[in-house]
């Protein structure tokens, strides 16, 4: 029987079983399906793939990515989404069908260094992919810090179901935007919340590979949230004497 | 100096069909989006990789695949007397060779429109670069992400006192009959890279390929194992000690 789940190198048989071949995997001979990529095999109902450990984002129609305004033409912006290609956001996106080049001028809505909510609207292999903001939810982020992780590591902040950005949320009674790209805003009102979203985030990207994650973040979080309360109850004690 | 003496031990102790200590490390340089080194008896080389990324200057990008390019480039302190730090005409053809040895391997038609850059820097070198320079590129690739068909593991044979030898270090080179080195795709089982500087006769060469590809296993392991410990931290069985094998 084949394994089903396992470390990986580019080249490393994965199976040679009647399986479909999925991302980061490829048929070499007529059976045989081998990794192109360091990374966790999977093979799931009839599927093989691989989930990346390393690599550059690759744009996928309808994902939701946070890209930085590198520049704007007349016409167009220019999105840094942390791929090899460029987002292009079209200025009719913003301004609606009645946009004209002469009457509007791009930097009133979004300036150089600005970061957006984006989904790809479009991208194949002939042209840079396609962005678009008119959606709900979409958009200029105007609050919130931005965390850049490993783009492979993207599933697994999210978790099973969204399990582990709701454990993040709830327990920092943050906001938190995930874009496939691997760019990460947190928005939270309190301070402190944001600095612990921050660290459990940082701590999801450094440690993707072990297993009970979510446990482990759950536990930090809770950990975390009791020493800095502790040391705030002594101060108040002390001002009391 | 005796290449090879009457109990078939070379000039550096080792056994005609032995490599020297090879030793890989995948990662190390922050800036790079992979990267790895090696060290491969005596030869100490760094390999950077960015990419896929804008291709600069612009004519150079093909709209129906990505680019691979390489610069293999030795330090002025890398040999005994000072090299000029300029490309040489050795340098421009080994990093054609290596390219060319890389390819087939790289899944560049993933991204059109984009290069990958691989920079190979030689610190010392003692015979063999060209083969652990591919090496040690190849684990960089796999450390940037980019998708590989295979890995590509490499290592050379020859030929001294007209016996085939593995692993031609650099007396060997200099005093020896014959040098080959080979590319060596593990799981598809394909050759992509093969010189041969020297003169073999058909036997010779199919003896020399035979045993090259051995040497080129052994390099596969010691790559596996230099990203096993980078990524999967010796979980699944995987991994080792971080130094390669010894003689």
């Amino acid at each position: 029987m084949d394994v089903r789940r396992r470390y990986v190198i580019p080249g490393d048989t994965i199976t040679s079983g009647p399986y479909r071949p999925e991302q980061n995997v490829t048929l070499v001979g007529d059976k045989k399906i081998v990794s192109t990529a360091v990374g966790v095999s999977e093979i799931y109902d009839n599927t093989v793939k691989v989930i990346p450990l390393a690599g550059k984002y690759i744009p996928k129609i309808n994902d939701l990515v946070v890209g930085k305004v590198i520049t704007h033409t007349s016409l167009s912006w220019e999105l840094d989404i942390n791929s090899c290609y460029v987002g292009f956001l079209p200025a009719t996106d913003v301004f609606g069908r009645d946009f004209s080049a002469h009457a509007d001028e791009l930097a009133t809505k979004l300036k150089t260094g600005d970061l957006v909510a984006a989904r790809i609207a479009n991208f194949d292999r002939t042209r840079d992919p396609l962005v678009t903001i008119s959606d709900r939810d979409l958009g200029k982020i105007d609050s919130g810090e931005l965390v850049e992780i490993a783009p492979g590591r993207v599933p697994r902040l999210i978790g099973k179901r969204g399990t582990m950005i709701q454990t993040i949320e709830t327990a920092t009674d943050s906001i938190i935007t995930i874009g496939q790209n691997g760019r990460v805003v947190v928005a939270c009102d309190d301070a402190e919340g944001l600095l612990k979203a921050k660290k459990a985030i940082r701590m999801v990207n450094s440690m993707a590979h072990s297993t009970n994650l979510t446990e482990k973040v759950r536990e930090m979080l809770e950990s975390g949230n009791d020493a800095p309360r502790e040391a705030a109850t002594e101060r108040r004690e002390d001002d009391k004497e | 100096m005796v290449l090879l003496d009457e109990n078939g031990i070379r000039c550096d102790g080792r056994k005609v069909d032995e490599t020297r200590r090879v030793m890989i490390k995948a990662g190390g340089l922050k800036n790079a989006d992979g990267s790895a080194y090696i060290e491969f008896g005596d030869n100490k080389i760094v390999a950077g990789v960015f990419g896929p990324r804008d291709v600069h200057p612009k004519h150079m990008s093909d709209t129906d695949t990505g680019i691979l390019r390489v610069r293999y480039h030795m330090e002025p302190f890398s040999v005994g007397e000072r090299k000029n730090p300029a490309p040489s005409r050795r340098e421009i053809e080994i990093s054609k060779v290596i390219k060319e040895a890389l390819e087939p391997a790289v899944m560049l038609e993933m991204f059109p429109r984009t290069v990958v850059d691989v920079f190979i820097e030689v610190l010392q070198a003692d015979g063999g670069t060209r083969c652990a320079a591919l090496s040690a590129a190849s684990v960089a690739l796999a450390d940037a992400g980019i998708p590989m068909r295979d890995m590509v593991a490499a290592c050379a044979a020859g030929k001294v006192a007209d016996t085939v030898i593995l692993d031609v270090n650099n007396e060997e080179d200099q005093a020896g009959q014959a040098d080959m080195p080979m590319g060596y795709m593990p799981t598809l089982e394909k050759i992509t890279l093969l010189q041969l500087d020297g003169i073999l006769t058909p036997e010779e060469y199919e003896k020399c390929v035979e045993i090259g590809i051995k040497g080129c296993m052994q390099v596969y392991e010691l790559q596996k194992k230099a990203l096993s410990e980078k990524y999967f931290n010796n979980e699944n069985g995987r991994g080792g000690s971080g130094r390669g094998q010894k003689r």
